[in-house]
């Protein structure tokens, strides 16, 4: 019988999650690394007994993890990440020149055919590739060195390259996406990218319908539709039609469309899912309400999912890499708090029941669905 | 032998589960040389005491032994004789901050 695995990223180590196909009863695994900062784990599509994991402390730098065995036992693989030539500078929040300096991976993604393969985005912003399983990684320097990267500069929570899109249709397009530079597109495997962030409008910065400076905080799409892409940006979700040459807002009826994570059905493109937070500066669900949001048609339309979720009192926030689905029918959502708790549907987000309440401050969910 | 002391972490890290570990590092066992020696022999702590690349301690690791400072001493200058003799512990420190 398949079943899921739930990957679990948090302030203070990793936990592993595990269920049948049924998705009601869980096996809770971890902490792994306790006491360190895992940022983000991700399974590899083509061997889901392959994981990476980014392991971090202020104290002791960026370790690379890597488990292939789905996740039972880890090992420390390669952990230097060093800019391509000379680094130059960025913008700090003052708009000063800032030499761009590692901090750590904020995002793993294993590509789809191959688990030796895996990109990493990073803080300061910027994306390496590992082509031996994590042991050395190489920068894609294209991206920072393409024009605008002077002009970037961190969002509050730094400057990181947080989302990576591989497209199955295309493998040299990728999108990925940097607070708080917006969204950029390669079409030739990495080495030359462009902004694609038309249609954005920022109130908070200078020029709001600037070509870069953005605050993305999170891109999705359908594996199947890799021209559709959903936002969920600082405020406003957007969406793009034609692989993000344009965006268009599609907050609609959302009480409020600031928010981080983002993420679409497994097999229903146009159902869309975000979790709505009050504002920039109150990082919590509005009313002390944790609702869930979907749209059945694209964006829009949104209606409340609050079946199994707090709706009083509630004050914690969902980080954009804190989403995730498997591809199970009915399709499951998983998300995780920064309260600690990890929140699961088993059926499209209709309802809802914690399977965890009590980890420390979750930072990234990835979902596996085994065979 | 030279006898080091590592922070919790660390030792999670390198699952190293005595509380000191011993080194061997030949003559002239220097800083540098023993932080060699060690991730010679736990690859997994290149990068977490000092960069890999620069050798630069990192800024909230400190070094200590026979109750004095190194962390500041050059990487080079040979390590005090109490500590190359087995007497006394090279103390990793990790400064105390953070949650």
């Amino acid at each position: 019988m398949s079943g899921v695995r739930v990957l679990v990223g948090t302030k203070k180590g990793a936990f592993v999650l595990t269920s049948d196909g049924k998705r009601q009863s869980w096996r809770v695994e971890g902490p792994h690394f306790g006491g360190w900062e895992i940022y983000h784990l991700k399974g590899s599509p083509a061997d889901p007994n392959r994981i990476y994991a980014s392991q971090s402390s202020g104290w002791f730098g960026q370790v690379v993890q890597r488990s292939d065995d789905g996740g039972a036992t880890w090992e420390a693989v390669g952990n230097e990440f060093v800019y391509d030539g000379v680094p130059g500078t960025h913008q700090w929040y003052d708009g000063s020149p800032h030499p761009w300096e590692f901090k750590r991976v904020w995002h793993f993604e294993p590509a789809l055919d191959d688990p030796d393969q895996v990109y990493a985005g990073v803080e300061d912003a910027a994306l390496f590739r590992s082509t031996d399983g994590g042991k050395s990684w190489r920068e894609l320097s294209g991206l920072r060195g393409h024009g605008s990267g002077p002009n970037w500069q961190p969002g509050a929570g730094g400057m990181g390259l947080h989302t990576i899109l591989l497209d199955p249709t295309r493998p040299e397009r990728l999108h990925i996406a940097i607070s708080a530079a917006g969204v950029f597109r390669t079409d030739d495997g990495g080495a030359t990218w462009a902004p694609k962030n038309r249609g954005l409008k920022s109130e908070y910065i200078p020029d709001p319908n600037a070509e870069v400076g953005h605050c993305v905080h999170r891109i999705a799409c359908h594996p199947e539709r890799p021209d559709v892409l959903f936002m969920q940006k600082h405020w406003d979700v957007m969406r793009s039609d034609d692989g993000g040459d344009s965006w268009r807002e599609v907050s609609g009826n959302l009480p409020t469309d600031f928010g981080f994570p983002i993420d679409v059905h497994a097999h229903e493109p146009e159902t869309v899912y975000v979790v709505p937070i009050t504002s920039d500066s109150l990082h919590y669900p509005p009313e002390g309400k944790l609702r869930v949001y979907r749209s059945r048609s694209g964006g829009e339309e949104w209606e409340p999912l609050t079946r199994g979720l707090p709706q009083a009192d509630c004050y914690v926030n969902v980080l954009r890499d804190a989403m995730a689905v498997d591809v199970l029918d009915p399709c499951g959502i998983y998300f995780g708090t920064t309260g600690g708790q990890v929140y699961g549907s088993a059926d499209s987000g209709d309802s809802w029941t914690p399977i965890v309440h009590d980890l420390p401050a979750v930072y990234s969910v990835e979902v596996q669905t085994l065979p | 032998m030279i006898r080091v002391v590592l922070p919790a972490p660390l030792r999670s890290l390198a699952r190293i589960r005595t509380g000191e570990v011993t080194v061997e590092v030949a003559a002239p066992a220097t800083q540098a040389a023993l932080l060699d020696a060690l991730e010679a022999a736990y690859p997994m702590l290149r990068g977490t005491t000092r960069d890999a690349r620069t050798l630069r301690r990192r800024p909230f690791i400190r070094f200590y032994a026979g109750g004095r400072d190194l962390s500041d001493v050059e990487p080079d200058a040979p390590l005090p004789a109490a500590v190359t003799a087995g007497e006394e512990p090279f103390l990793v420190v990790g400064a105390i901050a953070g949650g």
